[in-house]
């Protein structure tokens, strides 16, 4: 949602400064400089919601300036005040990210259920997560790292965006069990450099951005201990995929101008299973989340058609 | 259909469930002597594992001396907790009552609510040191009729043993009838195959039920014997961002300061308020209402009997209805609804002048009694239901004779108020603060009961996830459980007196038509007595 937001405001301006570049998302733009994690948060795709496509656009943020820097540089600022001005309703429930909170609870439901099984943890406690060490890649303003704080877990956050970082810092903050969060503004990619190991990983709805799927897995591989655990959530390539995010989001309810995300980039649960495994991880579970239009809640079910969540592990050494 | 509604309306049967009237009694009693207070929180005795705390938020001058005046007399200033002092509560409670305490019970007793960190705000003393109720004592006026779904709750909370030690009394049937003479009926808890219909406990019993229950857990309760004062919500930006302490802290996080009337303080991440049909909470939050009061008073007492009642009586008069509920032993609770007029007439009559009237009443004062259905009815309305319920073969009964008061009479206005919201960020109303109805149908407290054990359970499925509790999307999850509950019930009470506040020819044939329509319809009349017994489910659609 957030995600979806910001690429329409994106979309607008853009349209504004530069109306033969079509789609400049800048959190694709870091994909295009060779950074492996998107910018945004560890937001839901909704059914309808258009996956932004890979762009070559420069980023607008600092420290990942890209070849094509002159282009965006007025960019940049319209994006900041973009992001600046929706950046205080990023936690408001009631707010823009409204959706985001609705989903939520839902796949913190799957989290908690599957690591509390690997991890022989106890589900009948508050802070089940007491002990493990977790990295939420792709953290945005931190929706998904607070309540993996809440619950126990000594949370690393990254995001490639520094804004986001500051954000998720700000709100963090407020609260004692969730100011231990360690938000970082880097990527999967130097955490790996850098030798970090987590006993579980968490990139939701984040891999659908990356330029290289695979490349990227490798890298929440490296990041996972042996025996340790990996979850991803993502759109499926689906038809009923194409028919909401595509047909619904662009051609009815125009969301976003049509031809804005490409159905292409998508993963289907065979291929991300599959990408996986080559970095040695085994999907173990899968999860798909359907939404009640009636209620406005989404529940866990075996439909992966559209939205879908993988809880997968890495063998132990040895 | 209108007929089933207008029996539905009938249905709820007369208990006097006076939630409503505590919090000025509470009040009342909060003004005896403090030192009561702080005498008892620190005998051996004290249900909760209270600590006193200073008001860690506000840090005046006032709040010093307002704490030290605290800690006089009695209070043994070591027995202060300090620890966790930097860390906010998770709820603050406004209101101890059956309704604030049922939500602390079910929190302390939950695996995953239980590590909560609670203040409960009320000066009522009893939360220091709980009532000590003699069997024998009389029992008091203030009872509550509680619905199975009720006792499923304090069961599941594991309070409901507590309630068994006192005295109460289950009753599976329930007479009712009106004073024209046209109609009765009664319902019968075979007919829902279920054991009894309710039980009738009186309120300090539920009340201190809780508290014991409370007491068996290790829970990290603090009361504030005090009264709320103001609420404070600060937006994040009014904070500066170079203040760094603790409060400011907390500011910044958007949780709400709470400062009571002695000058103590507290920072919590959510308030609950559960103080009453004149709920602070709901005022300070500025939450709008929607409500009247009728024009009509009911007096409740105690009435002693020659032998044992164990059956619902509710028999409506031409200016309102009388109830006579079982409360165990030989007495019985009455709750008569009539004009002001009468009901202060009848609050100052002599008593024994006061049990005739009641004996009138509930015998064959204002009319006859209804015809027995035993010859005729069987076949009238056999085409519209096809089983008969049991009960439809009972003939009318005359309630036992009343033999002596055994209370006060206490008069109080009827009245009915809803609150527009329930919640708001990090703000929830429960029980009378959110919807307060007239005592006729007792449902007043169960609907109450309903509103804790359900934040209760939402909450634990909040902490599950790892949710900020006082998040209104979590929050909204109990309003949109509640309130369609609350509010029907509310209509069905709404309209149930209203249609019994005219005495017209017509429409009392029409009321009496749908008495012995609901006692031949057997899905009808079961589905009033789900209803009637707690179960969401409006009889209309049985």
């Amino acid at each position: 949602m957030a995600a979806k937001l910001l690429s329409r405001l994106r979309q607008l301006d853009t349209r504004l400064i530069s109306p033969q570049h079509q789609r400049p998302f800048f959190r694709n733009a870091r994909l295009f400089s060779g950074q492996q994690i998107p910018s945004s948060d560890s937001h839901p795709s909704l059914p309808p919601t258009p996956t932004p496509t890979p762009t070559p656009l420069p980023p607008p943020t600092a420290g990942s300036a890209g070849e094509k820097r002159q282009r965006t540089s007025s960019l940049k600022d319209h994006e900041l005040a973009k992001f600046a001005a929706i950046s205080d309703t990023w936690w408001d429930s009631e707010g823009p990210f409204k959706p985001l909170h609705a989903m939520n609870p839902t796949r913190l439901a799957f989290i908690r259920s599957t690591l509390c099984r690997h991890f022989s943890k106890d589900p009948n406690v508050p802070k089940p997560f007491e002990g493990l060490e977790i990295v939420d890649v792709g953290c945005g303003g931190g929706i998904l790292s607070e309540p993996l704080a809440r619950l126990g877990a000594t949370v690393t956050g990254v995001d490639a965006v520094e804004k986001n970082i500051k954000i998720a810092h700000l709100h963090a903050d407020l609260d004692p069990t969730t100011s231990t969060i360690d938000y970082v503004c880097t990527t999967a990619e130097k955490l790996v450099e850098e030798g970090r190991q987590f006993d579980a990983v968490m990139s939701l709805e984040v891999i659908e951005h990356v330029a290289d799927p695979a490349e990227f897995c490798k890298s929440l591989a490296a990041l996972t201990r042996p025996g340790g655990a990996v979850v991803i959530s993502t759109i499926n390539r689906s038809i009923r995929a194409y028919a909401a995010a595509i047909v619904a989001a662009e051609y009815i309810l125009h969301w976003l101008p049509r031809g804005t995300h490409q159905w292409s980039s998508f993963l289907t649960p065979e291929e991300l299973v599959m990408i996986l495994k080559r970095s040695s991880i085994d999907v173990e579970e899968m999860a798909g989340f359907v939404l009640n239009p009636l209620t406005g809640k989404w529940l866990l079910s075996d439909d992966v058609s559209v939205n879908f969540i993988a809880f997968a592990t890495k063998k132990a050494e040895g | 259909m209108y007929v089933g509604g207008l029996e539905k309306n009938r249905l709820p049967l007369p208990p006097p469930e006076l939630a409503s009237l505590s919090p000025s009694l509470l009040r009342a009693a909060a003004r005896m002597n403090r030192l009561v207070v702080r005498r008892t929180l620190y005998s051996n005795h004290h249900p909760l594992k209270c600590s006193w705390k200073r008001g860690f938020c506000s840090g005046g001058e006032a709040a010093a001396a307002a704490a030290s005046s605290a800690s006089s007399g009695q209070l043994n200033l070591e027995d202060r907790t300090f620890a966790g002092d930097d860390q906010p509560y998770d709820l603050a409670i406004v209101g101890g009552g059956m309704v604030g305490m049922a939500l602390a019970c079910s929190l302390a007793t939950k695996p995953l609510t239980k590590h909560l960190k609670v203040a409960i705000i009320d000066s009522n003393p009893t939360l220091a040191n709980k009532l000590s109720i003699k069997r024998e004592d009389p029992p008091d006026p203030r009872v509550s009729t509680v619905t199975p779904a009720t006792i499923s709750y304090f069961q599941d909370a594991g309070a409901w043993q507590y309630v068994q030690q006192h005295r109460h009394a289950f009753f599976d049937k329930m007479q009712v009838w009106d004073y024209t003479g046209l109609g009765y009926t009664t319902y019968d808890a075979r007919d829902v195959n279920k054991d009894v219909l309710g039980c009738v406990v009186e309120n300090r019993v539920l009340h201190s039920s809780l508290l014991s229950r409370i007491e068996d857990t290790d829970v990290q309760k603090t009361i504030y014997p005090s009264r709320l004062a103001s609420m404070i919500r600060y937006p994040s930006s009014s904070v500066k961002a170079d203040d760094n302490t603790w409060e400011a802290s907390y500011m910044k996080a958007g949780l709400v300061k709470l400062e009571m009337s002695d000058g103590s303080s507290l920072c919590t991440k959510l308030v609950v308020g559960a103080d009453g049909a004149k709920s602070q909470v709901r005022n300070l939050a500025g939450f709008k209402t929607t409500g009247w009061n009728y024009s009509q008073n009911a007096i409740i007492c105690t009435v002693e009997h020659s032998v044992a009642n164990h059956t619902a009586w509710q028999r409506f008069l031409p200016d309102g209805p009388i109830a006579l509920l079982p409360i165990g032993d030989n007495f019985s609770n009455i709750v008569w609804t009539m004009s002001p007029k009468q009901a202060s007439d009848l609050t100052v009559m002599n008593e024994d002048e006061f049990v005739k009237a009641v004996n009138q009443a509930m015998d064959n004062g204002y009319g006859p009694h209804p015809k027995s259905n035993f010859s005729n009815g069987s076949n009238k309305f056999s085409f519209l239901g096809g089983n008969l319920t049991m009960s439809t073969n009972e003939s009318f009964e005359v309630p036992p004779k009343v033999v002596k008061l055994a209370s006060k009479r206490a008069a109080f206005p009827l009245s009915l108020m809803h609150a527009n919201d329930y919640v708001a960020k990090r703000i929830v109303l429960i029980g009378d603060a959110a919807h307060a109805v007239h005592p006729l149908a007792g449902q007043g407290v169960n609907l109450g009961f309903g509103d804790a054990f359900t934040l209760s359970r939402i909450i634990g499925e909040g902490v599950a996830v790892g949710t900020d509790i006082g998040e209104v999307s979590l929050l909204r999850k109990y309003e949109a459980e509640r309130k369609p509950a609350n509010i029907a019930m509310m209509a069905v009470l709404d309209g149930f007196q209203k249609i019994y506040s005219v005495d017209f020819g017509p429409l009392n044939v029409l009321r009496a038509a749908a008495f012995h329509a609901a006692n031949y319809i057997s899905p009808l009349k079961r589905g009033i007595i789900s209803y009637a017994s707690g179960e969401q489910r409006l009889p209309i659609f049985p």
